[in-house]
């Protein structure tokens, strides 16, 4: 292979922790082009079937590698509007680049790369490609949750001509996109900006509505007339680890210092936002976990100004479940990975304010269900980290608001909705639920395919067309 | 955008909206709160529903103006918007004909145990009122609390108006006086509600406090809000804010609320001083 991988341009490390900005800058087209060239186009291009929504990967990269840039936004926009955002979220090493042909000798096609330089490409050309949308159905169906797996649904439901209401709890759009990753992975701008598509189907989107508090699923479906129903509430509810001097002054989850800092800004306090955060300048402070969210936590913590910002991951670096490409930009900037350790209790002052977190190093065992070795501890190997915040980053589970409030939707043992795996469909008529809320925590791109299926499975009980996507 | 219908003060720094929210005000039940944001670059903060009317689409909450966000919110007339509000969010008050319920409120909480006690009232319970302030202009809502009680009483810290004293030595002079009380709800400042709670935990009394942690989103993802409760994790937002007075941990409530006091006064001071140059302009 002539052409080699052709590299992201990425903000200085040094420089970068010192603001929010994105930290990797994007291909130029000359760059894209040039990548673009590295796919062989395969006969059968393995890498489709790598990517949960199935974009048509051969054919967009293509395009590019013509210079088509807007036909290669077209290409993608067939089954997926969220370009911008996936392109940069998306774990490809897993996924699509996974398979690619090419990454068996060399490195694979950066398929990440290319989708985020098309999507990009649109949002700053000042074109705008809108699908085609069929002929109103007089169905309508509401969306409950405005994360990845609403608005994959709602875009397609849209697509086939039913009238689609969005609700979301919160007062910005985007799930997590808005409230967890933060603004140096993905600019709450582009997330924005690619619903404003959305807007533009007309598709309605009302925030500041709690369904299960404000609204029942009953009510939207007996009172306002929703024909079905489709849950994509996510899974927001954190978890403690029920160890002693958890509810220290100092003590949080990521969720709570993700959202001071990502929806309410709180990184501009005092200038364009009211809410504060946890002061971290010149601070000691540990991020208890080791994935996506974890990672997000301390590279945050340490553009607060924290002196010491570490991870502190009961396994090894290997199990981590983090994207490596993110596990490789925190060591730059600085990050402290403390491996094979964990936590037994947190200590504090007399005032209840956090001191430090006694912990234990492990060593790796046994493989366990999940097939990751086992971490058992090393006795006698305790010793008190000095530390001033800790985020608890262990994971999340299913909020039980819609199921305490509508009894008649099955859960788990775990909360999580049950549904059948074809269809989407819940143990309720007309209900459907995708993404985290039925997964647990996983991916963007995984609660997406879920949307689109369900909206499928939607379609056809409401007796809509088949749509055609190419027609546009 | 929520839009003011009506704003006035009830008490120095205590101001009563009406403000226009139909889907809120068709569902809200006693014991059930709002979070609110002013503007694009305000922070969310919780306030209790003290009433609504569903025919006219509108919601009644009382603010207490404490720091930048509350007294932000107090400088807003009728006819001003309010970016956001949502709700409605906790778990509603438990009511039911216990017998005889006393309430209490401390400073603005008696607006936040108001709807209770009127809910008690509504279900056949003999409702005593006690609600507290420091001084006589301090006093908030007297002829609605009259209004859903079988007897009302105010005390003031200074005795400038009605019983000289705390609610808890009024609250304990009923008590002795041999009086039948199956029920207590204490709502107001942290020590108050532990206060309560140590009076009535001897006689064995149902008592439930309103419990105001730091709250963020309000729907159960932040976590920001737990409180500790009969040793065990709680959602204030989800679980609560209501929760067994003899169960909760006070002091750790009282660690936990002081956690952005540095950042609060920051904040309230930039805020006095943007008005004063408002001020003078
Ligand atoms: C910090 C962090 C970083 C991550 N990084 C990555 C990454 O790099 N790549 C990746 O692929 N995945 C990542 N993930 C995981 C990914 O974000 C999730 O898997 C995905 O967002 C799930 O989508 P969803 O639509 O199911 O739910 P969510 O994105 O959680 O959206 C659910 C929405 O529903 C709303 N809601 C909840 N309850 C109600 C209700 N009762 N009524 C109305 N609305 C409600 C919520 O407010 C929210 O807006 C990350 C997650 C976190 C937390
Ligand atoms: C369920 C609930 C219902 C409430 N109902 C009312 C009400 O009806 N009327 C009323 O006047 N007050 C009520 N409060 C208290 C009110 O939310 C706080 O006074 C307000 O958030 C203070 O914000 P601030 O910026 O003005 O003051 P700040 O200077 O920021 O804070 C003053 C104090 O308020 C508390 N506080 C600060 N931020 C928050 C927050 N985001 N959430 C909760 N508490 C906070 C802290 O303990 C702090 O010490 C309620 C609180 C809760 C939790
Ligand atoms: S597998 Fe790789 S080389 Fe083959 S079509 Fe897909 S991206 Fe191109
Ligand atoms: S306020 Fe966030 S969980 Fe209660």
């Amino acid at each position: 292979m002539a052409i080699p991988r052709q590299k992201m341009p990425a903000q200085d490390p040094v420089e970068r922790v010192g603001n929010f900005k994105e930290v990797n800058l994007g291909l130029t087209p000359e760059q894209a082009q040039q990548e673009a060239l590295r796919c062989i186009q395969c006969k059968d291009p393995v890498c489709i079937a790598g990517c949960p929504v199935n974009i048509k990967i051969d054919q967009f990269i293509k395009l590019i590698a013509e210079g088509d840039f807007m036909g290669a936004v077209r290409k993608i926009k067939e089954d997926n509007v969220l370009p911008s955002i996936c392109g940069r979220v998306c774990p490809q090493e897993d996924q699509c680049e996974k398979v690619c042909v090419i990454g068996k000798k060399h490195e694979p096609v950066a398929i990440g790369n290319l989708e985020r330089f098309v999507g990009d490409y649109e949002r700053t050309s000042g074109q705008k490609i809108d699908p085609k949308i069929a002929p109103p159905t007089g169905k309508k169906v509401a969306v409950v949750g405005s994360g990845p797996a609403g608005l994959s649904c709602a875009n397609d439901l849209a697509q086939y001509g039913h009238k689609v209401v969005v609700f979301e709890a919160l007062h910005e759009l985007g799930g997590v996109l808005m409230y967890g990753i933060p603004e140096f992975r993905l600019p709450k701008e582009i997330v924005r900006e690619e619903l404003d598509g959305l807007r533009r189907m007309g598709i309605e989107f009302r925030t500041d509505v709690v369904v299960g508090r404000t609204i029942t699923i009953d009510e939207l479906m007996e009172e306002e007339g929703f024909d079905a129903v489709f849950i994509g509430v996510g899974a927001g509810l954190p978890w403690f680890m029920g160890i002693p001097g958890e509810n220290l002054v100092g003590v949080l989850a990521a969720n709570e210092f993700l959202t001071r800092v990502n929806l309410m800004k709180a990184y501009d306090f005092l200038k364009s936002s009211d809410t504060p955060v946890f002061d971290c300048k010149g601070k000691n402070v540990a991020v208890f976990g080791g994935g996506n969210t974890a990672m997000d936590a301390v590279r945050t913590a340490k553009r607060l100004g924290a002196e010491h910002a570490y991870i502190v991951y009961r396994r090894s670096e290997k199990e981590m479940p983090a994207r490596e490409e993110e596990i490789h930009n925190a060591k730059e900037e600085g990050i402290e990975f403390l491996l094979l350790t964990t936590p037994l209790e947190f200590v504090g002052d007399e005032k209840a304010w956090l001191t430090g977190a006694k912990c234990q190093k492990m060593e790796l065992g046994e493989p366990d269900d999940s097939g990751r070795r086992r971490p058992v501890p090393v006795e006698g190997s305790e010793y008190i980290l000095p530390i001033d915040m800790a985020i608890i980053s262990i994971g999340n589970g299913p909020n039980p608001l819609i199921h305490q409030t509508t009894p008649d939707i099955e859960v788990s043992k775990r909360e999580t909705i049950v549904v059948d795996v074809n269809t989407m469909q819940t143990s309720k008529e007309n209900v459907y639920a995708g993404g985290d809320i039925v997964t647990g925590g996983a991916t963007v791109i995984l609660a997406m395919g879920a949307g689109r299926k369900a909206a499928a499975a939607i379609n056809e009980k409401l007796g809509g067309t088949a749509k055609n996507f190419n027609e546009w | 955008m929520y839009r003011i219908v009506s704003a006035i003060f009830l008490a120095e720094n205590i101001k009563k909206f009406e403000i226009e929210a139909p889907m809120i005000a068709k569902k809200r039940k006693a014991g059930q709160f709002v979070i609110i944001r002013i503007d694009q670059n305000g922070e969310r903060i919780p306030l209790t529903i003290a009433d609504s009317d569903p025919e006219k689409g509108t919601i009644t909450i009382i603010a207490q103006g404490v720091g930048k966000s509350t007294r932000e919110l107090n400088c807003k007339e009728a006819g001003d918007s309010i970016a956001d509000v949502v709700g409605p969010l906790g778990t509603p008050s438990h009511i039911e004909n216990f017998g005889t319920a006393i309430s209490i409120g401390g400073g603005v909480g008696t607006a936040i145990a108001y709807p209770t006690a009127a809910a008690l009232k509504e279900a056949g319970n003999y409702v005593i009122t006690i609600n507290g302030a420091r001084s006589k202009d301090l006093v908030i809502l007297e002829d609605e609390m009259k209004a859903v009680s079988d007897e009302a009483y105010i005390t003031t810290d200074d005795g400038s108006y009605g019983f000289h004293g705390f609610v808890t030595q009024k609250l304990q002079e009923l008590i002795d006086s041999g009086k039948k009380i199956d029920f207590v709800l204490a709502i107001g400042p942290i020590p108050m509600m532990k206060a309560v709670a140590d009076v009535t935990r001897p006689y064995g009394i149902k008592t439930v406090v309103s419990l105001n942690p730091i709250m963020i989103d309000g729907t159960g993802m932040c976590g920001g809000c737990r409180v500790t409760v009969g040793g065990e994790i709680k959602f204030g937002c989800i679980d609560g804010p209501e929760f067994d007075a003899h169960q909760v941990d006070f002091k750790n409530l009282a660690d936990r609320n002081r956690i952005y006091q540095h950042e609060e006064k920051e904040a309230n001071d930039t805020f006095a001083h943007e008005c004063n140059l408002t001020r003078q302009a």
